[in-house]
């Protein structure tokens, strides 16, 4: 089966976000950018599936600005075949960003689309369903595992309250959650493989998507900060403080 | 404007989650129905009934329905959508499936887990895992959203909102109900528990978690943990508070061995009290603690305990 695995170049997730002084948004000038973790966890699971046996092709996309190659290329190190880079400066919202993998969907008819649960910038935490819908296809959201059975896939979730476990019939969609596995870091000689594997240049406008923009982002402010209380002495104050002075307890 | 809560409940109980979410909806003004889907819904609908402020209270009732699946859930709410100018759910993982399927059906882009509702078409919310929050307006014609509960007060009862019942859903679908998994546990709710004791990577094993078992016991508390101590295998990923896990705002949160990543703090920092124990006095939690005591959680947890005793819990 082929599998498609979009990602997404972000904020890398040991960097703290910092509002911009004119409250437009976060300043993402000179910071360290990288592949959504969540992403990672996608790929790996991808990659896994071509080492089984279980998927026979295995391509990456991104939708983003021209580094997003770079997070295809890394992709591309981590064992996938081929990428698909779709250019684009303007930080699409997850429906534009699903219409458009819609459209990759038309073309390359995978059995399969695997995505991250949520990008760590946004965390709109919306393409996954969004595509299914357009495609209607079924979906396991938050992938705790999964396996493949003939037609059948196998997704057991994870759910408030524990894991839930659901059949999908292909053609499907997954999103990936923490514990689906733990992405590998590229090899020296994989990353220089990577370089070799080919990345087709899209636009938008190749496949006639409207991107425009539904929400007007008004200002983007700090979070209200909590102060620091006090620091007790030891257990019996601590017990004492929230007995008597915060009576929570 | 009329408005379409999704009610959170498990076919027997209707959840708090769904009271808070109907505030939030009250916020955008207008008249609010509430939806129950599920299977054997009659308790439910008589539950949400009583909500101050709702108008009519829905339900379908169907197999399919029982655990809410995204296939059915849209086959309910999308045709709904032509009688509602908008659609609010909790942000739990029951409604977080199909939310963003219900909105690229109606071609709108969903407004994720609003934390403050300022009009009709303005929202509030947390983006970089709370680290800034984003006010947005919305131009669709029709809103999709889905609401931060621990955001919001619950809204009240006393109320007597008719009902309805709604067609079954129309199948066949792509997906099915296996099974569940769902840990057994005497303890509160995470998200609705009144005191909440977490442990991270400070704790060193999933075993250490009895030192916080018998402190949880003693209060009431619900358990839950650090996306670290999660990563490392300690406990389950359903006891995750955090950006990527729950968000929780108990009375009192107690964090034990986490050094308070931001990540973290996004799940947690709206809670009213919040006491931390850890050994390294320089932890980022100390700066949202109300109450820090720099310790090793080794020998604090077990005098924590027994001072409890001592005070008669």
């Amino acid at each position: 089966m082929k599998v498609l695995v979009p990602v997404k170049r972000v904020l890398d997730y040991n960097v703290k976000a910092r509002v911009k002084s004119d409250n437009s948004g976060v300043d993402l000038a000179n910071v360290k950018m990288s592949m959504n973790p969540f992403d990672e966890i996608s790929v790996e699971q991808a990659v896994k599936m071509k080492e089984s046996g279980a998927a026979s092709e295995a391509v990456v996309v991104s939708i983003g600005p021209a580094k997003a190659q770079e997070t295809i290329r890394t992709g591309l190190a981590m064992g996938m075949d081929r990428g698909i880079h779709v250019t684009t400066d303007e930080d699409l919202e997850p429906l534009a960003i699903a219409k458009i993998l819609k459209a990759i969907c038309d073309e390359e008819s995978p059995e399969l689309v695997i995505l991250g649960k949520q990008a760590i910038d946004n965390d709109y935490g919306a393409t996954g369903g969004m595509l299914a819908a357009l495609m209607d296809w079924p979906i396991g959201s938050a992938a705790n595992s999964m396996e493949l059975a003939g037609s059948d896939l196998t997704v057991v979730k994870e759910v408030d309250g524990g894991l839930q476990t659901v059949k999908l019939q292909t053609p499907a969609i997954v999103t990936t959650d923490l514990r689906l596995n733990e992405p590998r870091y590229a090899s020296l000689p994989n990353i220089m493989k990577a370089k070799k594997k080919p990345i087709d240049a899209k636009t938008p406008a190749d496949y006639g998507v409207d991107t425009k923009p539904r929400l007007k982002t008004l200002k983007v402010t700090e979070p209200e900060a909590r102060k620091a209380g006090i620091k007790v002495e030891d257990a019996a104050q601590l017990v004492d403080k929230l007995k008597n002075e915060a009576g929570v307890i | 404007m009329a408005i379409l809560v999704v009610a959170e409940h498990d076919n027997s109980d209707l959840k708090d989650a769904t009271h808070k979410t109907v505030t939030a909806a009250a916020k955008m003004g207008g008249d609010v129905d509430v939806l129950i889907a599920g299977k054997g819904v009659k308790d439910v609908m008589a539950q949400a009934a009583k909500i101050d402020g709702v108008r009519h209270v829905l339900g379908v009732d169907h197999a399919s329905l029982e655990r809410q699946l995204a296939e059915a859930m849209e086959a309910v709410i999308v045709p709904l959508m032509s009688e509602y100018d908008a659609v609010l759910a909790p942000d739990t993982t029951t409604h977080k499936n199909y939310m963003p399927r219900v909105a690229a059906k109606l071609d709108v882009q969903q407004i994720s887990s609003v934390t403050g509702v300022e009009s009709a078409d303005t929202f509030v919310r947390p983006i970089y895992a709370g680290n800034a929050m984003a006010t947005v307006q919305s131009t669709d014609a029709k809103k999709v959203v889905t609401v931060r509960t621990t955001a919001f007060a619950a809204a009240g009862e006393g109320g007597s909102a008719g009902d309805k019942m709604l067609a079954d859903p129309a199948g066949p679908f792509k997906s099915e109900y296996v099974g569940e998994e769902l840990s057994k546990s005497d303890r509160p709710e995470l998200t609705a528990a009144k005191i909440v004791i977490s442990g991270g990577r400070g704790m060193g094993s999933g075993e250490n978690f009895k030192l916080i078992e018998g402190i949880a016991d003693k209060l009431g508390a619900a358990m839950g943990a650090s996306r670290a101590a999660v990563d490392a295998g300690f406990v389950p990923n359903d006891w995750q508070v955090g950006q990527t896990g729950k968000a929780v705002a108990p009375a009192l949160y107690i964090a034990v061995g986490i050094s308070g990543a931001i990540q973290h703090l996004a799940g947690m920092k709206d809670s009213k009290v919040i006491a931390a124990i850890n050994k390294d006095e320089d932890a980022p939690i100390f700066q949202v603690a109300d109450y820090g005591l720099v310790a090793d959680l080794f020998k604090a947890l077990p005098e924590f305990e027994a001072e409890l005793e001592k005070a008669g819990y």
